[in-house]
């Protein structure tokens, strides 16, 4: 089939999807973005989540028809050029990265959830980053850069 | 920790040279938390990992696994999986043009199964084709037709002398026998112990994955994220049947190891496809094929002995460890002589009797994960000095501080202890340390729910939870051990650019996430005195630089890079002295060549921009660590290993005692890293190990019935979330060691070994079960269910000579 969406503002299209494609698959390996990562494709790592018009979703559990006109947003399209986005800055600055490959997946947690809550308690940094999987750091460099990414935010208002 | 600041002072007299740009300190060097030089791009998602490979034109391969643990082949029948459209071809045993088995220490693993099956999941095809389903598709209808035979899936089972041998070599793999002292002791105060600890996964984010490129000359470029490149390059070599330069081999981005990617996956295979179609080949494991796609670390269960004094010297220890190894060797022998080696702790243990084995089963393979045999000692003789510390009516604490391995120490296996053992230092520290509010039950009203056992399934607003608190301290090896030559390439290039001095750095190190990338650039930095300075890809055209294993990547190759740094220095401060004339101490800082006389102010003699110009300099250095020696097979002495590092934690818990929920209040660690070269990356590997560790306590555990894994994802296997990981308080210790570049330890693996020992104490002192199994269940602390070894009284077979009072 063929698939058409709007990918980090631009309008981009697949051909010959088959059906059983996972959103995850399309942006991967047929449009050239594989920040979304695969570490268990089946919705527990959190590790490929993106913007499905607007909402945060686990790629590979969208099937690529579901995302046809839709707007999608990843972790490609969050910094401005060479400009890193706050989120991401944090992330490097804590050293919350380690392999990195959890990294993707929380920064476009950490993403929602500053936009919904921009001055997050600890608990609430845990249960909104709860559905996404690390194994290196230990989460405790996930939460310096989560509430330095929120302390930033809040001087930048 | 700091950079050493007296190669940085800038001249304030006159100098003989013409005035030159400003001198800009450099900056990242060692002692600073250095950035990662790839964090922009894995924040960005633009670093390339294994699995994102891509090239035009390329096939998916994948791979046909046995259902059955243990079975023998009748047939293949490839026919029907050749008539699928898209599909490139089909590959058995008969395919493999070398040799037909692989494996890091012993060559025992078949890379392609005929005949014998050794555990579910055994690799017995492989398909190439277009897209992935289309292989997999086809690989499901390759049709195997199996004689299914029952599997051996108990360790000591495959022991006894009637069960059937799955080697030709036998069921036992090793036997590391470790006689020290008086074997006939006698003791006030024994106790006797049974422990079991269960298999845990390494679960790297990262699938193993990787693309082969077939040069159309008859050899291969192999780009895949891998622990040690030349090791994988010498298995290539000997099944691919071509000759080493034929095969060149790239690290691809590794999205974590912690063991899992020590041995061969994707490596054989996907050049055994690329090769046979001519066309690129990736391969990408889904994370139940990860599970049976790489080994884990090893079940055991540890029978353990302790005898002390009345005032709670330690007399002896008697042990005896059983691995499972699995089906084929993997690093089974280095682990079991690992846990032999280290399984009294960090004590003065004057009488010993240790036997540790390994055996065959057909259970998975197992082989290398962080800590390497000592996790399993740990929770064994830690568990031991609690119930040790219960019968003698002391301090758990005091009792570890009364018999605390220090500098000279004796090991039991006759090895001195050379440098910083600072087991007491840990303990004090840890016991030092703060302890969270709200113990006790003070307080609860006001704590969140989310902060309770259960969180927001609001199964106990603080009724019946309990907290406890306990205490482990481990020690384990840094860098290859037992005569193994162990040894680190590092090649590095110092040259003029656009009129700015740059070093490259290049070895083959692999940047599994630990930050070896942003060490050797800190080195260069610090030795060489040169801001820019990169990393180049790790690859096969520099030589080995062993395996980021056993903690050893930081003395290993950063021991390389420096060496590499002091010969390019030799030879830039050489051709300072020929071309310029310049005497006295000469040292790079900051960009330039200075004169640093004792009691001088350093004076500039030139620029590096300036004295090379068009030159380059170029060293490449094999740095080994001072050589070590195997144990004698009868009475395990000898020097087994060049170094160790100590390691503590302290466990704070809340359990729900009714439901056998827990919530881990805060883990604290203390750790002697040596010298902390770049200390933000040294809390992060505290930080992490510790959440490994906590894993293996509470909720990690590959599950196993008939040799079969019944939790082959992460919906099944639990690793820790960020609910499920407290704060870790940290104290690092630097005290330096005498025989490694810097002074530095291994970092890696020492929090992992001590952190699942320390949470089983703080779940023992909450409940007053024994708790004799990790990972401890919800049905082993509400008492629904004993453990088997919670069931079984003292093991009549366990040598049980010690007289006086038994516990």
């Amino acid at each position: 089939m063929q698939l058409h969406c709007k990918v980090n503002g631009e309008p981009r299209e697949a051909d010959g999807v088959w059906e059983g494609e996972s959103l995850l698959y399309v942006l991967r390996e047929r449009l050239g973005l594989p920040g979304s990562k695969n570490a268990c494709e089946q919705g527990e790592c959190g590790s490929c989540s993106v913007y499905l018009d607007g909402t945060l979703v686990c790629a590979c559990l969208v099937a690529a028809g579901q995302a046809e006109g839709a707007r999608i947003e990843t972790v490609e399209g969050l910094a401005d050029g060479d400009i890193l986005h706050p989120v991401q800055q944090a992330y490097v600055a804590a050293g919350a990265v380690q392999c990195g490959f959890c990294t993707p997946g929380l920064i476009m947690a950490t993403h929602d959830l500053l936009r919904r809550i921009s001055a997050p308690t600890d608990v609430a940094i845990r249960e909104a980053l709860a559905g996404n999987l690390c194994r290196c750091t230990g989460y405790e460099k996930i939460l310096d850069a989560v509430r330095m990414a929120a302390a930033n935010a809040r001087v930048g208002e | 920790m700091r950079g050493d600041r007296s190669l940085r002072a800038t001249s304030s007299r006159p100098t003989r040279q013409r005035p030159a740009a400003p001198v800009t300190p450099v900056t990242g060097g060692l002692g600073e938390s250095a950035r990662r030089p790839d964090a922009t791009l894995k924040v960005k998602g633009e670093f390339a990992y294994s699995s994102d490979l891509w090239a035009e034109g390329m096939l998916w391969g994948t791979t046909v696994r046995s259902p059955h643990p243990r079975a023998k082949i009748r047939s293949i029948d490839v026919s029907e999986a050749l008539m699928v459209a898209g599909l490139a071809t089909v590959l058995t045993a008969d395919d493999v043009p070398g040799r037909k088995t692989f494996g890091m220490e012993v060559p025992d693993q078949p890379v392609l199964a005929w005949g014998d099956i050794r555990y579910q999941g055994e690799a017995v095809a492989l398909v190439a084709a277009d897209h992935p389903e289309t292989a997999r598709r086809a690989a499901a209808l390759v049709r195997v037709d199996y004689e299914v035979l029952d599997p051996v899936v108990d360790a000591e089972a495959a022991m006894a002398p009637d069960a059937p041998a799955l080697h030709p070599s036998g069921n036992v793999l090793k036997h590391v026998k470790v006689r020290h002292g008086d074997q006939q002791p006698t003791a006030d105060v024994v106790v006797t112990g049974e422990y079991e600890v269960g298999m845990q996964d390494q679960a790297p984010l990262g699938p193993e994955s990787g693309l082969a490129i077939p040069d159309g000359e008859g050899g291969i470029d192999l780009y895949v994220a891998t622990q040690w490149l030349h090791v994988d390059h010498d298995q290539l070599v000997a099944s691919l049947d071509l000759r080493p330069a034929q095969i060149r081999m790239t690290m691809a981005g590794i999205g974590g190891a912690f063991g899992a990617r020590e041995d061969i996956s994707i490596q054989i295979h996907a050049c055994l496809l690329a090769l046979r179609t001519g066309r690129p080949v990736k391969m990408s494991y889904s994370r139940q094929e990860s599970f049976v796609g790489h080994v884990h670390r090893h079940p055991a269960r540890l029978q353990y002995e302790h005898g002390a004094t009345r005032d709670g010297r330690l007399v002896c220890v008697k042990t005896r460890i059983v691995f499972d190894g699995g089906a084929y060797a993997s690093s089974s022998n280095a682990v079991c002589l690992n846990a032999a080696t280290f399984a009294c702790g960090p004590y003065e243990v004057p009488n010993a009797t240790i036997d540790c084995y390994v055996t065959y089963t057909n259970n998975p393979p197992c082989g290398a994960m962080r800590g390497f045999g000592a996790v399993q000692a740990c929770f064994g003789y830690e568990s031991q000095m609690d119930k040790l510390a219960a019968a003698l009516g002391m301090d758990p604490v005091e009792l570890r501080l009364a018999n605390a391995m220090r500098e000279g120490t004796s090991l039991p296996t006759g090895q001195r202890v050379e440098g910083p053992a600072p087991v007491a230092e840990i303990l004090r520290s840890l016991r030092a340390m703060p302890l969270p509010p709200n113990a006790d039950g003070a307080g609860e009203a006001e704590r969140d729910l989310r902060e309770l056992p259960g969180g927001v399934s609001n199964t106990t607003h603080g009724e019946g939870v309990r907290r406890g608190v306990g205490y482990a301290v481990g020690y384990k090896n840094i860098a290859f051990s037992a005569g193994f030559d162990d040894y680190a390439t590092a090649r590095v290039r110092l040259s003029v650019v656009a009129g700015e001095p740059i070093a490259e750095v290049h070895s083959a190190a692999a940047e599994v996430g630990q930050g070896v990338v942003t060490l050797q650039l800190q080195i260069v930095r610090t030795e060489l005195g040169v801001q820019r300075a990169v990393v180049l890809p790790a690859d096969t055209q520099v030589g080995s630089a062993g395996s980021s294993s056993a903690s050893r990547q930081t003395w290993m190759t950063g021991g390389a890079v420096k060496a590499a740094c002091e010969a390019v220095r030799e030879r830039v401060l050489a051709l300072a002295a020929s071309k310029l004339g310049a005497t006295g101490r000469l040292v790079l800082a900051d960009g330039a060549v200075l004169v640093a006389d004792a009691g001088a102010a350093p004076t500039r003699v030139s620029t590096l921009a300036d004295l090379l110009g068009a030159e380059v300099v170029e060293e490449t250095v094999e740095y080994r660590h001072a050589p070590t020696e195997d144990l004698d097979p009868e009475t395990g002495q000898g020097n087994a290993h060049v170094g160790f590092a100590f390691a503590g934690h302290r466990a704070v818990v809340d359990v729900d005692t009714e439901l056998g929920l827990v919530k881990v209040v805060e883990m604290a660690t203390a750790q002697d890293v040596g010298r902390a070269l770049n200390p933000q990356a040294v809390e992060g590997q505290l930080q992490g190990g510790t959440a490994q560790g906590l894993g293996l306590a509470l909720m990690e555990e590959i599950q196993i019935s008939g040799g079969k894994v019944r939790n082959p994802s992460f919906t099944d296997y639990l690793i820790p979330t960020i609910l499920d990981m407290p704060p870790v308080r940290m104290d690092i210790l630097e005290l330096g060691n005498p025989v490694s570049p810097y002074g530095v330890k291994g970092v890696g693996e020492p929090p992992t070994i001590s952190s699942p020992a320390a949470v089983a104490a703080a779940l023992r002192a909450a409940t007053g079960r024994a708790l004799r199994r990790i990972p401890v269940r919800p049905e082993h602390i509400t008492g629904l269910l004993e453990t088997r070894t919670d069931a079984v009284p003292d093991d009549p077979t366990k040598p049980a000579r010690i007289s006086a009072e038994t516990q």
